[in-house]
């Protein structure tokens, strides 16, 4: 009996003590956009890994500079691939550890019902006063967006209805307050559990515009970091891609 | 050197400064005026509601004002009604949100002016049968001119370093909505650091001369 309860005992310090050593805190940095689906991954990602992942959140070039100057963030989710490669190529990020972790899905959005036919024709008809976009030079779907109307030939039709927000979330707000009819957002936005939520919705064909690439990377801070790169390699994992899956990317 | 882009965000802004100054000397004065000599209940309330921009985020006043002024909003809905359409992404629609941005800034220097001027010299002016408008217009102006020269100043600077609610209610427009400090923003996450230092270097020392003529200029005139 005696013996039972020192093994036992031991057998939980043992636990105690690989949970005190493995168990760590990651500090990521996390592109606006990708907000809800990283909240959701990290609290799985401590339930399954004991790790901890700490999020800030921000658009990517902020994210940039603030890396550059010396941020503790040893993970990065990037909304796009440019950022990323950028930091690897001027050795701030460990080199080889990039992957693409989700790509955006571009979709033309009104928040009211019946506006946007599932086939885009609202474009053509021009009937709208406002078509808001993203800063096509800093915003991976802004640059979508002006590629998208390119090739339907509509850009010089409609470059004077382009009102610009500087990150999707406030040209989404542009368009949920009414003062834009309709504009081009990630549909990531407007899914909730895999549901269109609000307003009408066509889903820009992929073959219109590049693919929207977010990549990520493990920083120089993250080098030899046993969380960060367990946060990498979860990222890649099939229950991680169903997730991010489920809020339309 | 700065590009066109550039200098149509520079003269668009000073554009704004200037307009949204002269429209707030006009409003901002009698408001000033009756903060200055009422003893209303309402003073605190009027006083409050005109200080607001200090304290309140700019992202909280220019959510409101998208949503106010927007399609479905109370102001929306007047503007549209009268014809003018909605103004969120237009130049008017700036120049509405700076008034209300830049409004304290104006003001308080001209209340706490016309508070040290004191009713005693417009007694003075009414024994010697000065009506009301001639006493405003010949005794308080001119004793109350440093104020107002440290209104349109800080008026005029304020709505220059705007950046918040022209963000959320402008829409980045060249030439119309697109501002100084919009700009640096671009610059600064599309990692163009050397044209954004040109603006932000340039905002720096706009910003220093103003408030360094502002104060040695008080310095010397104080009590003149």
């Amino acid at each position: 009996m005696k013996a039972r309860i020192t093994r036992l005992l031991m057998g939980l310090a043992l636990t105690v003590s690989s949970l005190v050593t493995q168990a760590a805190q990651v500090q990521v940095a996390v592109a606006a956009n990708f907000t809800a689906p990283m909240q959701k991954i990290a609290v799985e990602f401590e339930k399954d890994t004991g790790h901890q992942a700490l999020l800030s959140f921000g658009a990517t070039g902020k994210l940039y500079a603030q890396i550059k100057n010396g941020a503790p963030f040893q993970v990065f989710l990037a909304a796009d691939d440019k950022t990323p490669a950028k930091l690897e190529a001027e050795g701030d990020a460990v080199p080889g550890s990039r992957f693409t972790y989700a790509i955006g899905t571009l979709v033309l959005w009104s928040a009211k019902p019946d506006f946007v036919d599932d086939q885009g024709e609202v474009l053509k008809k021009g009937d709208f006063k406002y078509l808001a976009i993203t800063n096509p030079k800093t915003a991976p779907y802004g640059a979508a967006a002006i590629a998208t109307l390119t090739k339907l030939g509509l850009f010089d039709a409609l470059q004077s209805k382009l009102v610009t927000g500087e990150n999707v979330s406030q040209t989404y707000q542009f368009i949920f307050t009414g003062n834009a009819e309709l504009g081009f957002i990630a549909l990531s936005q407007i899914i909730v559990n895999g549901q269109l939520t609000s307003g009408s919705t066509w889903i820009v064909p992929a073959d219109l515009h590049e693919p929207i690439r977010q990549d990520a990377v493990i920083l120089a801070k993250g080098q030899d970091q046993p969380a960060a790169q367990a946060l990498a390699d979860y990222l890649k994992s099939e229950k991680v891609k169903t997730i991010i899956k489920s809020y339309g990317y | 050197m700065l590009s066109d882009v550039d200098l149509a965000a520079v003269w668009l802004t000073l554009k704004l400064a200037t307009i949204t100054t002269m429209i707030l000397l006009i409003v901002g004065t009698p408001i000033a005026w009756w903060l200055a000599r009422t003893g209303s209940k309402w003073k605190g309330v009027i006083g409050a509601v005109v200080a607001l921009p200090l304290v309140l985020p700019p992202t909280v006043l220019g959510f409101y004002l998208l949503i106010a002024l927007g399609p479905h909003g109370p102001v929306g809905q007047l503007t549209q009604f009268l014809g003018w359409g909605v103004l969120p992404f237009t130049f008017a629609g700036l120049v509405v949100a700076s008034v209300f941005y830049s409004m304290p800034f104006v003001v308080q220097p001209l209340q706490q002016a016309f508070e040290a001027i004191g009713s005693r010299p417009l007694e003075v002016a009414a024994t010697l049968r000065a009506s009301p408008w001639d006493a405003f217009f010949t005794v308080v102006l001119p004793l109350a001119k440093p104020g107002f020269i440290t209104a349109a100043i800080l008026g005029f600077a304020h709505t220059v370093g705007e950046f918040g609610v022209v963000l959320m209610i402008g829409g980045n427009i060249p030439e119309k909505t697109r501002v100084v400090s919009v700009q640096i923003y671009d610059h600064v996450e599309a990692l163009e650091y050397a044209e954004a230092h040109l603006l932000a270097g340039g905002m720096l020392l706009f910003s220093f001369f103003v408030l360094l003529a502002l104060y040695s200029r008080k310095g010397a005139h104080t009590w003149k």
